[in-house]
């Protein structure tokens, strides 16, 4: 029964461009190192750098004391790492499959279809972004910043995460005309990974900003891994499912429109 | 489904076919096809000529299910594209234009994905991988990466990927534009071996000799429309004289005046006069009667070239 279901075209083809993009990672796996090594990066200077000045945050992990700032910052690393991971997938490698190889004119020259070919490229996006969050993921355990059980929620948490910025990316990377307009994507993205609660609480900012940030994509995420590593279940955790699952469809239900304008002669 | 409606072995059917390309955010629409009717017979070699712009490569990519019909009727395989795309491409090979292999794969990784897309079983695509490396002759690049082969060797590349899948149909788009002459014989020889298999070949071309080679039967487009049709030999028996003689002055408007009485026909080329005539040598002597000295004078047997002059008064390649 799921043999038959893995070999129904709605599944195969979208499983052929995975392993197309396996077969080459295979060469290149040790990106996925690189990937790694930048959060790990910001743990070790903000985390434990300004981790040792700041101490604790007040109101955190239900008062726990021994919940500290890198506790803290550590979740929100990990939803940016899934985030990016996937992202960058969808946007820098897409793009130059779309307009330098062209290598969509020759498999839309077999019976795969657009929606096979941004389902393929969603669903390994998302693996690549999981792969950096679990890898990374790894590394936050063992330095002991997991403080309950519901820390396994962190790995649905972040393939959710990973499925919204892939498709996100699909769409974003349609209205791109050349490799400049990526500086506008950054224009967005680093704003939002500086103040989207990544390194300080909520709470600072005036009740207007706390909407705006509260609306913001990577704000749901971080919330969505944060609030369980700390072990704080709460209807927010929720809420972030919910608003990323949404903001991932309807990417998508976006990406594939304007893929069937771009890509049909 | 699959079944061939339109009669006994006919492959592919076009009634009234059509392809309007409508610019984005406004513009006037250019009408690319302009209403064509042919026929694909299976096994057969079929061809269309033409200039660039003539029609031809959007016909094919219409006929490969990949871009939509706007007008008229097509049947491919007794299906219609529009409704069943996927269950056309299944059963066709597709050699497009520019080669569109996969870069970030090597040689045989190629053929190995590809073959994936089609949704066939791992081991059945490896044997039918080294098959194809050989047909290729690409047996020892197998593991290069795809930027360390030839224009030639990409092309047959492309060929190899095209029938991984075993197609009914193998749909070549210019097949051997950009290549040396050796590469294109040796693609030549290629595809008559595929045709001796029984693979139906659609192909376009802006080669007469390209088409006088490999085509059974061809139609010959300009603007959108088809202008004539038939067997190569036939094309150039219903509108040349056997042979043409090719004539070069100092003075070509002098010397066209004196000699406008002979052969069956003249053209006017910037850089040389075409008499049309079944004995080029007998027309060679009447010039020489006139009085009239050419620079240079050739007689050869006329080609699909001069089908083309004939029927549009234009040359294929500018």
């Amino acid at each position: 029964m799921l043999r038959a279901l893995w070999r129904s075209p709605a599944v195969a083809g979208p499983a052929a461009l995975v392993e197309r993009n396996l077969v080459i990672y295979r060469h290149t796996w040790y990106l996925l190192l690189a990937e790694v090594f930048e959060p790990v990066l910001y743990l070790l200077s903000m985390g434990v750098g300004i981790g040792a000045l700041v101490g604790h945050v007040p109101g955190l992990g239900g008062g726990d004391p021994s919940v500290g700032y890198v506790d803290f910052v550590a979740p929100a690393l990990l939803a940016t790492a899934a985030m990016n991971g996937a992202m960058n997938e969808t946007t820098f490698n897409i793009y130059g499959k779309l307009k330098m190889l062209h290598t969509y004119d020759s498999i839309l020259a077999t019976p795969l279809r657009i929606r096979d070919v941004a389902l393929g490229e969603v669903a390994w996006a998302l693996l690549r972004g999981t792969a950096v969050t679990v890898v990374f993921g790894a590394a936050v355990a063992a330095f002991g910043l997991l403080h309950s059980p519901w820390a396994v929620l962190i790995l649905p948490g972040s393939l959710l995460i990973a499925f919204a910025f892939a498709a996100a990316g699909l769409a974003v990377v349609t209205y791109i005309r050349s490799w400049q307009d990526f500086q506008l994507v950054q224009l967005v993205m680093l704003p939002m990974f500086l103040f989207a609660t990544t390194f300080y609480p909520l709470g600072v900012y005036a009740r207007p900003v706390q909407i705006a940030v509260e609306c913001l994509p990577l704000y749901q995420s971080i919330e969505l891994v944060r609030e369980p590593s700390l072990g704080v279940m709460n209807a927010g955790v929720g809420l972030a499912a919910l608003y990323l699952l949404v903001f991932g469809a309807l990417s998508m239900a976006l990406a594939l429109h304007r893929l069937e304008r771009t890509l049909v002669p | 489904m699959g079944d061939e409606s339109a009669g006994a072995g006919v492959l592919i059917e076009a009634v009234g076919l059509r392809k309007v390309h409508t610019p984005r955010g406004g513009g006037e629409a250019t009408e690319a096809v302009a209403g064509i009717d042919f026929r694909v017979h299976r096994g057969e070699a079929f061809g269309f000529l033409g200039p660039n712009g003539a029609g031809k490569s959007t016909t094919m990519r219409m006929v490969a299910a990949v871009s939509p019909v706007s007008g008229g009727t097509l049947r491919v395989l007794g299906m219609d594209p529009k409704t069943h795309g996927p269950a056309i491409r299944a059963r066709l090979g597709s050699v497009p234009q520019d080669d569109t292999l996969d870069t970030e794969l090597t040689v045989r990784e190629n053929l190995l994905v590809y073959g994936r897309y089609f949704g066939l079983p791992r081991a059945e695509i490896r044997e039918r991988a080294t098959q194809l490396l050989d047909f290729a002759r690409l047996v020892d690049k197998a593991d290069e990466q795809v930027e360390a082969l030839s224009g030639g060797m990409r092309r047959r590349l492309t060929i190899a990927r095209s029938l991984v899948n075993r197609p009914d149909i193998l749909l070549l788009d210019e097949p051997t534009t950009g290549l040396d002459p050796q590469a294109r014989h040796l693609l030549w020889e290629r595809l008559f071996r595929l045709k001796q298999e029984g693979v139906t070949l659609l192909l376009t071309t802006h080669y007469m000799d390209e088409a006088e080679q490999l085509c059974d039967r061809l139609v010959v487009m300009d603007h959108g429309r088809i202008v004539a049709q038939g067997t190569p030999r036939g094309l150039i028996a219903g509108h040349c004289t056997r042979e043409v003689l090719e004539l070069r002055f100092d003075d070509q408007e002098a010397a066209a005046g004196k000699i406008r009485h002979l052969g069956d026909r003249q053209e006017k080329l910037p850089d040389r006069l075409l008499v049309y005539a079944d004995d080029g040598e007998d027309a060679l002597k009447a010039v020489h009667r006139t009085g009239v000295e050419p620079l240079t004078a050739l007689v050869r047997r006329s080609g699909l070239e001069d089908v083309f002059l004939t029927l549009t008064g234009r040359t294929l390649v500018d």
